[in-house]
């Protein structure tokens, strides 16, 4: 369980987060959602503690994120941001190969092997993995990125917005993976994402964020209502069934 | 050119059984790791032939002789200091580009030559030509590394750890900084007698023989110590190289790793400076060429191809200069001159960094 207690930060004066205090559960995709601006992202990275928290406590699992050693963190959490930029050249299997390093130090064992053909192959990556990265496109990076993430097998993998630059095909093929390695390997997946039809469909809790604050938080049945969702989004929306569940329309 | 790049993999994938090759490594293929061993023996086999020339081209006393052998231990002492330098230059200059994840600046613009120009010029515009004989002995090769080292060391913590805690911040002051020490230098210099300048200016260039051999039993074990740390450092240099945020996730307290990173560099680049003065090119030509040659992320690949490209460039440019041509002061120039054309070169045809 990822439980959040009055954590604040502030940017300037004017701009903060927080206090939030929420507890998401363990399992299952959670999808954090709201307008820009409204702290998706600060939120997860604090969790990821890539980000410093001005005040309050995080704890994944019962560890504090803050004071407990970022090696032991790194086997519990594991954290992606959006923006991946390498002034490396890497090859799709070596980049994976880097997820293990919380546990190789650099020095992969038959084992980290296994680990990694099973992140790559998991993601489809199988025939792709001796590519140098920047011969991918946009969609088969970002599955590379979440192979890292998961070669280093941690309970908990957070997502800053997989699904950014990716069309609607590799949008719902990555969904559907990450749907899988919540089911098939029992993560703990917490994404941000900016579609909330992406995540009444694929995710199992939706967070509701707006002006530093939760709103909302609950299953997509609860938060794919017409008031709820023209609160959280100050758009009139519409929620209507479609074919796979209730689809909201803003436009 | 597309459809190459695209069926290289297959056809690699189709030779091998797919089950029992699937191993990751810094190389990434047979033909990978051919490029590697060549690049590196040719390397090595410049770096011998050019070590050879300068040993034994053109000695005049009779072979075998007493002054025979004197001369031969003189040039002994300029390929020591043409190998420390290339040591210190390659790998601080790697290291420091890992640490700041760019590969365009070097630890020269921290503003070390200027430092060390500014120290030189205050001498003799203070105490005239004997402020340069001033400067040469062991204690002061000690104080200005120490000077040197004192001005980075306070740069990175006070930048990195303060409240600005931004790499940005931190090049943006040392680049001020350098021009600032920049121009009192020059102002220094416009009040001195030509024949002061002129002494002063042998000095400024980055110069061989600026090296005597009593620093190089202390340069040589500091410059190796600080080598094999990084070394051992390397699978940490590996994961820094990914960012921040990618190292932070793997389990790195990154500000703290690349502080101590900064200070191995600020080591390394002060010896060098205070051994045989300012020389930023090197060490930006033989990062480029490293990365270029070896084409990895592994600084266990990448700080031998450093260092081999430095000691490479800096003996053959050596040997030819000095010893066929007889222009002895000018090898480092050549070198900067020489080494910013191959790097143009090598830009263009690659069109990145």
């Amino acid at each position: 369980m990822i439980s959040l207690t009055d954590v604040s930060k502030a940017y300037s004066s004017s701009v903060s987060i927080g206090p939030v205090s929420v507890d998401i559960d363990a399992g299952g995709i959670t999808a954090l959602v709201g307008p820009n601006g409204a702290g998706k992202s600060t939120i997860l990275t604090m969790i990821g503690r890539l980000l410093s928290l001005d005040s309050g406590r995080i704890e994944v699992a019962g560890h504090d994120v803050v004071n407990t050693p970022s090696k032991a963190i790194a086997k519990i959490i594991s954290v992606l941001r959006q923006e991946n930029h390498f002034v490396t050249r890497l090859t799709v299997r070596q980049l994976v190969s880097f997820g293990r390093f919380p546990y190789s130090k650099g020095r992969l064992t038959l084992g980290d092997e296994k680990y990694i053909s099973e992140a790559i192959d998991f993601l489809d990556l199988t025939d792709l993995e001796d590519r140098y990265l920047d011969q991918l496109s946009g969609g088969q990076r970002q599955r590379a990125y979440v192979a890292m993430v998961l070669a280093q097998n941690t309970d908990y993998v957070l997502l800053d917005e997989p699904l950014n630059n990716l069309d609607m095909q590799h949008a719902v093929a990555m969904m559907k993976q990450l749907r899988r390695a919540a089911d098939e390997l029992d993560r703990t997946v917490v994404i941000v994402l900016h579609d909330i039809n992406f995540a009444a469909h694929y995710s199992d809790r939706i967070l509701a964020m707006k002006d530093g604050q939760v709103v909302e938080h609950g299953t997509p049945a609860e938060i794919m209502r017409d008031d709820v969702l023209t609160r959280v989004f100050n758009t009139d929306v519409q929620v209507v069934p479609g074919p796979n569940g209730p689809l909201a329309v803003y436009y | 050119m597309l459809k190459t790049a695209q069926d290289a993999p297959a056809q690699r994938g189709t030779q091998q059984t797919p089950q029992q090759s699937r191993r990751s490594g810094p190389l990434t293929g047979r033909r990978h790791r051919r490029v590697y061993a060549l690049v590196t023996a040719v390397l090595i086999l410049i770096s011998l032939g050019s070590t050879a020339g300068i040993l034994f081209y053109n000695n005049p006393m009779p072979v075998g002789s007493d002054g025979w052998w004197l001369i031969a231990g003189m040039r002994r002492d300029s390929l020591l200091t043409i190998a420390v330098v290339a040591l210190c230059h390659a790998m601080a200059t790697i290291a420091f580009q890992t640490a700041v994840n760019n590969r365009i600046i070097t630890p020269g613009i921290m503003g070390f030559g200027s430092l060390y120009t500014a120290i030189q010029t205050g001498f003799v515009y203070l105490f005239g030509i004997t402020g340069v004989v001033m400067l040469v002995g062991v204690p002061q090769f000690f104080l200005q590394m120490a000077v040197m080292m004192l001005l980075a060391t306070g740069l990175y913590t006070w930048l990195l750890s303060g409240k600005f805690s931004n790499i940005h911040i931190m090049l943006l002051v040392g680049v001020v900084l350098g021009g600032t020490l920049g121009s009192l230098s020059t102002f220094m210099q416009r009040m001195l007698t030509p024949s002061e300048f002129d002494v002063l200016t042998a000095r400024l260039f980055g110069n061989l023989s600026n090296a005597r051999a009593e620093y190089l039993p202390y340069a040589i074990p500091i410059a190796l110590a600080v080598a094999v740390v990084l070394w051992l450092w390397a699978p940490k240099l590996n994961v820094i190289a990914l960012g921040k945020d990618n190292a932070t996730n793997l389990g790195l307290n990154h500000k703290r790793e690349v502080i101590k990173i900064l200070l191995l560099v600020s080591i390394l680049v002060s010896l060098a400076t205070a051994l045989v003065g300012p020389m930023m090119f090197l060490g930006f030509l033989t990062a480029a060429l490293a990365y270029q040659f070896g084409d990895t992320y592994s600084h266990r690949h990448l700080f031998p191809l450093g260092f081999l490209c430095g000691y490479a460039v800096l003996s053959a440019s050596y040997f030819v200069l000095r010893h066929v041509w007889d222009a002895g002061g000018a090898v480092t120039v050549i070198v900067e001159l020489v080494g910013g054309l191959v790097f143009l070169f090598f830009l263009l045809r690659k069109g990145r960094l």
